[in-house]
């Protein structure tokens, strides 16, 4: 059981990962035009200014 | 913001003076265009592209999902620059009140809703697999181990994500009241607080798996329903920032362009043709024709000279106008007509959604059946720890986890479907309410009718050409569609419109005239057509109807087949009114109804015990809408008419209505099943309860499957 002392503080780590990226994401509004953000990987080109 | 109508065609320059009055920042600014018909990723490659074509355009940022795109600019462009712009490239386009819209743009409740349901959705997984070694038989000092890390993530989680239901359960225990959230955070505390109290003794039975999982569906139905209150209040103040109500003021020689509270009685403003009369006035200068659709339903315009009166709304068609302002404020008819609307909505009183009384009965219920089985094994053992435990898990398996999520997510379902088919629901209970009705009524013109007239009577090529020719020159809505009704117009020069009469224009040396009757010297009683003169011939009768939208008649006749009973109430005349009543087979019609005659028949119908739809566009609608059980607009109606509906209907296709009608139905009984899966959980779940033998696996159990069954069954909506 000695082996928890090391998995449980990683799969703590790794939520907080999580949680952070999930952050991250709300915070910086990667969710604000879903479609928008699908349909471009279709451009040729970005435009510069983004 | 006030709700006065114009056109968004007919304001000038409303983005350099929205910047003005957002303060000294000179650049850049920004401009929103709304782009309806924008679908996929060439759109947004060539409208980015047009618009930084535009020569002053810093930067253009599509976003496809709100159809808007958003555009810095330096203080030279205009709005109406790049809108023709984009027209050029294809793109329908109109601006947007910046102003209007940064009302509510930042959704701060929401993202802090999805912070919480992340954290305690993230807290909840790691929770439930260190519960896993528990349920699987980890014993003495391990299990103490396991619960321990638990609690230190599971209670500083609930402190946090928890906190949207202990305020608004505070909140209703202030004001003496029980919500549903009462006994959700009692809940949720009682089990993390006796969670840790048995962590510390070493006890078996921990909840803080269900303290964190209850807390993480709940959210998720509180934002859902966030969700979709939100979605209905943008796309709805969307249509608000469309139009931004402006004058354009008369002093002396000069011109300038006010906004509605600038202006004061007895002041001159120049009404252009096509643009909408902000204020009532009288006519001091000028001919004209104006059209009173949107106001009283008349589809005829009406002639216009010095001495006409004018009211809030009307569109001036042929000629320039000065009005003197007669009345400002509160005594327009236009604020005498919201005046009604307020009046009207006072009386329909609060709606309680299924949930909000699900809720009622449920909270105490919760609450007295935990009493009891406290009391009950407090008597019957006088083992406190042993009654608080039992207790603690009756709260926690009729924690009503699937019936905070049952109505949440059947309403985002539907609504979401029906925006797709271009139904707007502007109200939380719109839905359910529409599922209730027995009995619609109809408005005529601008509802079921395009309200723009069309060309009936056949003419041989050449005098549609010549007509057609002629009537380029003039925004008369009967011109338009003469223009519209032939592909080649013969080439008419020196065209002269003549308000109030017609237009005249020169081809090959011969004077030709297009005009009303009287002016060509002929006699017309029926209506609804214009006279063509080719030189000293003999006048032409070209003659109009106004067709019916897409779907009118089958919406009429699939509301019958649906049981319910149709009526049809217009201000136009007699014979167009009954010409419809018995074309769609309605079953009451009634014409030359003013907007107090339709209030009042809603009313009467509501006295009657009936549950109306009302379907109407126009200000003379606005009373009745807001009067009905529940009523629908459409988006091409007056801004007025839309703030007193709670449906809109965005592309015109009545059809959409009639399927609305099935959705909601079809949503109110999924909500009601929902009600009954949750209840039959709870049922299974409570005796176990209450007997002592649930455990924090059968409580986990119960919650997720009944919380998943509700979620799924919520996406059978059509």
């Amino acid at each position: 059981m000695q082996i928890l002392i090391f998995l449980i503080p990683v799969s703590l780590a790794l939520g907080a990962l999580g949680v952070g990226a999930f952050l991250w994401a709300i915070r910086t509004r990667q969710f604000s035009d879903l479609e928008g953000d699908g349909a471009r990987i279709l451009l040729d080109k970005e435009p510069e200014d983004y | 913001m006030t709700t006065v109508a114009a056109c968004p065609a007919c304001t000038v320059a409303p983005a350099a003076e929205t910047v003005a009055q957002r303060g000294a920042r000179p650049a850049p600014q920004v401009i929103h265009l709304s782009l309806p018909a924008i679908h996929c990723a060439g759109c947004i490659g060539s409208v980015e592209r047009t618009l930084r074509a535009v020569p002053g355009v810093a930067s253009a940022r599509v976003n496809l999902s709100l159809k808007r795109a958003t555009v810095e600019v330096d203080a030279s462009i205009r709005a109406d620059s790049l809108v023709a712009a984009l027209k050029g490239a294809g793109h329908d386009a109109q601006e947007l009140d910046g102003a209007t819209l940064a009302a509510g743009d930042d959704d701060g409740i929401g993202r802090g809703l999805l912070i919480a349901l992340g954290v305690s959705g993230f807290a909840m997984m790691n929770v439930m697999l260190l519960s896993v070694a528990v349920w699987s038989g980890a014993e003495a000092a391990t299990r103490d181990f396991l619960h321990w890390v638990s609690a230190t993530i599971a209670l500083p989680s609930v402190a946090f994500a928890a906190r949207p239901f202990f305020k608004s359960g505070w909140n209703a225990l202030r004001a003496a009241s029980l919500n549903m959230d009462v006994p959700i955070s009692l809940a949720i505390l009682l089990a993390a607080a006796m969670s840790l109290y048995e962590t510390a003794a070493g006890g078996a039975h921990a909840y803080f798996d269900a303290a964190l999982s209850l807390t993480f569906f709940l959210l998720l139905g509180r934002y859902l329903d966030h969700r979709t209150r939100v979605a209905a209040r943008s796309a709805a103040r969307e249509l608000t920032a469309l139009e931004a109500p402006k004058a354009v003021r008369l002093t002396g020689q000069q011109r300038e362009t006010v906004t509605l509270d600038a202006l004061a009685v007895g002041d001159l403003i120049h009404l252009a043709p096509g643009m909408r009369a902000p204020v009532d006035g009288v006519i001091t200068d000028g001919m004209s024709d104006m059209d009173r659709a949107p106001l009283t339903g008349e589809t005829i315009p009406v002639p216009a000279a010095p001495g006409t009166e004018v009211q809030a709304g009307e569109m001036n068609l042929t000629g320039a106008l000065t009005l003197r302002i007669t009345t400002v404020g509160e005594d327009t008819s236009l604020r005498r007509m919201a005046e009604m609307v307020a009046t009207a909505e006072r009386g329909k009183g609060r709606y309680a959604s299924l949930a909000d009384r699900a809720a009622r009965i449920y909270a105490p219920g919760v609450h007295l059946l935990a009493l009891i089985a406290f009391l009950g094994w407090m008597g019957a053992t006088g083992d406190l720890r042993l009654a608080l435990n039992i207790a603690v898990a009756v709260l926690i398996i009729t924690c009503p986890c699937a019936l905070g999520l049952a109505a949440p997510a059947v309403a985002t379902a539907a609504a979401g479907s029906l925006f797709r088919r271009g139904v707007l629901l502007k109200d939380g209970t719109a839905m359910e309410r529409l599922a209730e009705i027995d009995a619609v009524v109809f408005d005529k013109t601008g509802t079921l009718t395009t309200g723009t007239p069309r060309l009936a009577s056949r003419h041989d090529p050449r005098t549609l050409s010549i007509a057609a020719g002629l009537a380029q020159g003039s925004a008369h809505p009967y011109a338009r569609a003469i223009a519209a009704s032939t592909d080649a117009p013969a080439p008419v020069s020196g065209i002269r419109e003549v308000p109030g009469k017609g237009v005249e224009g020169m081809l090959n040396g011969i004077t030709i005239r297009l005009g009303n009757a009287a002016w060509l010297g002929t006699e017309d009683k029926i209506g609804a057509a214009t006279f063509l003169t080719i030189g000293d011939e003999a006048p032409l009768r070209l003659s109009f109807a106004d067709d019916l939208r897409p779907g009118a008649a089958d919406l009429v006749a699939s509301f019958r087949a649906q049981g319910l009973t149709t009526y049809l109430l217009s201000g136009d005349g007699e014979d167009a009114v009954k010409a419809m009543g018995t074309a769609l087979q309605f079953d009451h019609v009634a014409a030359r109804i003013t907007p107090e005659g339709k209030l009042n028949a809603l009313n009467n119908l509501a006295t009657a015990g009936h549950k109306v739809l009302m379907v109407g566009d126009g200000l003379n609608d606005t009373g009745a809408l807001a009067a009905a059980h529940v009523s629908a607009a459409q988006g091409s109606g007056l801004d007025a008419a839309r703030t007193a509906s709670d449906i809109i209907l965005l592309n015109g296709d009545l059809n959409a209505l009639g399927r609305a009608v099935a959705t909601a139905r079809s949503a109110r009984r999924r909500i009601l099943e929902n009600f009954a899966i949750a209840g039959v959980y709870n049922l299974i779940a409570v005796p176990i309860a209450l007997a002592g033998f649930a455990t924090p696996l059968i409580a986990a159990l119960a919650m997720s499957a009944s919380s998943i069954t509700v979620s799924l069954n919520a996406l059978r909506v059509k």
